[in-house]
């Protein structure tokens, strides 16, 4: 499935809640089942500036040269943003995770629910996906 | 006898829903909710009376520097000071601590001298004190706290040294709520002749206070944090400080006569007060003492002593919930974590269930070292709240335990 495709299905799941406790109720959930970070990646050299909570994103590429993103947060909510952005992007090409957008955020109204701290913190997940995303593409 | 639903009524913004739940305010340590009489002095100052104070002779800004003057009056009777003229305005409890830190700091303090705090300050009372230390070439030596959050105040003869220049302390703490005992402190401190900042921000609105039985030197707090306007704060000084100290910001207002030569400074309260002041702020600002006043601070206090009990047997039902900050004697602030669930996601599900409190390391970081947390939950009560505030707190606390565990 392309990044677009993901990202209309998750505007399609969260079109079903009305109630943004059922909203975050979703999100825990998804944070729930986030599989774990390599420990080895989970130290101060991988953690993201600028979240309410602390996060932890690492990203290399698969035999197909697809990205793989693994991360971690201590917030259980954030987690499950992270969930979100990693379903989206990971297993996808550095080249087409650099061009995509996010407007899925904004489709589920993430972006404007979330307190301004968090919405930077979001900010900066996505920014950091995208510096791997570019690292990554020079690399191949 | 404290009639909370008739109070409440003085309060328009609590009557509100958010997310479809009606509004819970439990952020008071964060800022206050405004009586219905602030809002209407600030719409009739800028409605019918507005002229710049002290500067023209018109009828508009003679109104406007007597009612200016007489919220200078007002503050003096609340804090219980000596002078009217040692009541200066300024923007907020920040920008006080500021002035003392730089005009006290530039006159008394020199290279090796020594700076006093404590481990349970807001940055606004640490962060302008390490900035003169470094201009200065001084040292920051902090006031240790205790597991209950007290300070340890059997340090404080160990800690004041010769070189010791200026005590600064917290009347309340933010986080933790714990009331200081300030007037003990100012006592030890002067037997060694050294002078006492006392941050009030979050004290003058809870606690009974008097500067002068208190005898601190400086006692500085925020309009937005006591029901008034934004923007507005006090700064007190003893006459004999503010009397020596030079100015620390120079412009209109605060001049008896300027040359290019030489520039003469005003008397006091003025040489303090450079450049046009938030003087509507301050006139709200008396405006919302008056209405405290007529409240009366006993019976503000005795409520809100019974909402801290009320509340902190409630918050003790919650499984595995952790209060930080269990002084002896302390204000209707509840710091607490709940088991290894983040501060954040308890604080986003708890807006989203109407109730606002505020999370993180509510600007006293070293305090959050100190217990090795990154932050609380906070939730800080004051007199307009009600019992069943706390118990849709209780409540919502409950429903998210279930969706996080």
């Amino acid at each position: 499935m392309s990044i677009q495709d993901i990202q209309e299905e998750i505007v399609e799941e969260f079109s079903v809640y009305d109630d943004w406790m059922d909203k975050y109720n979703y999100l825990i959930e998804l944070g729930k089942d986030l599989p774990p970070i390599d420990p080895k990646y989970k130290t101060d050299q991988y953690l993201i500036e600028g979240c309410t909570s602390r996060v932890w994103l690492h990203a290399g590429l698969d035999r197909e040269g697809k990205m793989v993103l693994t991360a971690d947060s201590d917030a259980i909510i954030t987690r499950g943003i992270i969930a979100l952005l990693i379903r989206v992007f990971s297993g996808h090409t550095p080249e087409e995770v650099k061009n995509a957008d996010t407007a899925f955020l904004d489709r589920i109204g993430l972006q404007e629910h979330l307190s301004p701290t968090r919405a930077n913190g979001l900010a900066s997940m996505v920014r950091q996906i995208r510096m791997y995303a570019v690292a990554l593409s020079a690399q191949k | 006898m404290f009639d909370i639903q008739k109070i409440r009524k003085d309060f328009p913004i609590l009557d509100q829903q958010v997310y479809g739940k009606p509004l819970v305010y439990l952020d008071n340590g964060a800022t206050t909710q405004k009586p219905q009489v602030v809002l209407e002095t600030l719409e009739r100052l800028y409605d019918r009376e507005n002229g710049n104070v002290h500067r023209g002779g018109h009828h508009l800004s003679v109104i406007t520097t007597e009612h200016y003057e007489a919220a200078r009056e007002t503050v003096r009777q609340f804090i219980h000071a000596a002078h009217t003229h040692e009541i200066i305005f300024t923007h907020g409890t920040t920008s006080s601590i500021n002035a003392v830190a730089f005009s006290f700091g530039e006159k008394y303090v020199r290279a090796g001298d020594e700076i006093l705090v404590t481990e349970m300050e807001h940055h606004a009372n640490i962060v302008p004190w390490q900035m003169l230390c470094e201009r200065k070439g001084a040292s920051l030596k902090v006031i240790p706290i205790n597991e209950a959050g007290e300070l340890r105040l059997e340090t404080l003869e160990t800690l004041i040294t010769e070189k010791t220049r200026l005590l600064a302390v917290t009347q309340v703490s933010n986080v933790l709520g714990t009331v200081n005992p300030v007037k003990e402190i100012v006592e030890i401190a002067h037997r060694h002749d050294v002078p006492v900042l006392v941050d009030g921000a979050q004290g003058i609105q809870h606690e009974i206070t008097d500067v002068t039985d208190m005898d601190c030197d400086f006692y500085v707090f925020s309009g937005h944090k006591i029901y008034g306007p934004t923007g507005i704060g006090v700064l007190y000084g003893k006459e004999k400080w503010l009397e020596v100290m030079p100015p620390y910001q120079g412009g209109g207002d605060m001049i008896k006569k300027v040359t290019f030569e030489k520039t003469v400074y005003e008397d006091l309260p003025l040489k303090f007060e450079a450049g046009t002041m938030n003087y509507i702020g301050a006139i709200g600002l008396a405006a919302a003492l008056d209405y405290l006043r007529d409240l009366g601070l006993e019976n503000i206090m005795a409520w809100e002593q019974e909402l801290l009990d009320y509340a902190t047997a409630r918050l003790k039902e919650v499984p595995e919930l952790k209060i930080y900050g269990n002084a002896s004697h302390k204000t209707a602030i509840l710091s607490f974590l709940i088991g290894d669930l983040h501060h954040s996601d308890v604080g986003t599900l708890l807006d989203k269930l109407g109730v606002a409190v505020r999370t993180g390391h509510h600007c006293a970081q070293p305090l959050c070292d100190h217990y090795g947390i990154a932050g609380t939950v906070r939730a800080s009560f004051t007199f307009y709240n009600t019992k069943e505030e706390a118990d849709r707190l209780f409540n919502s606390l409950l429903r998210i335990i279930e969706m996080l565990k």
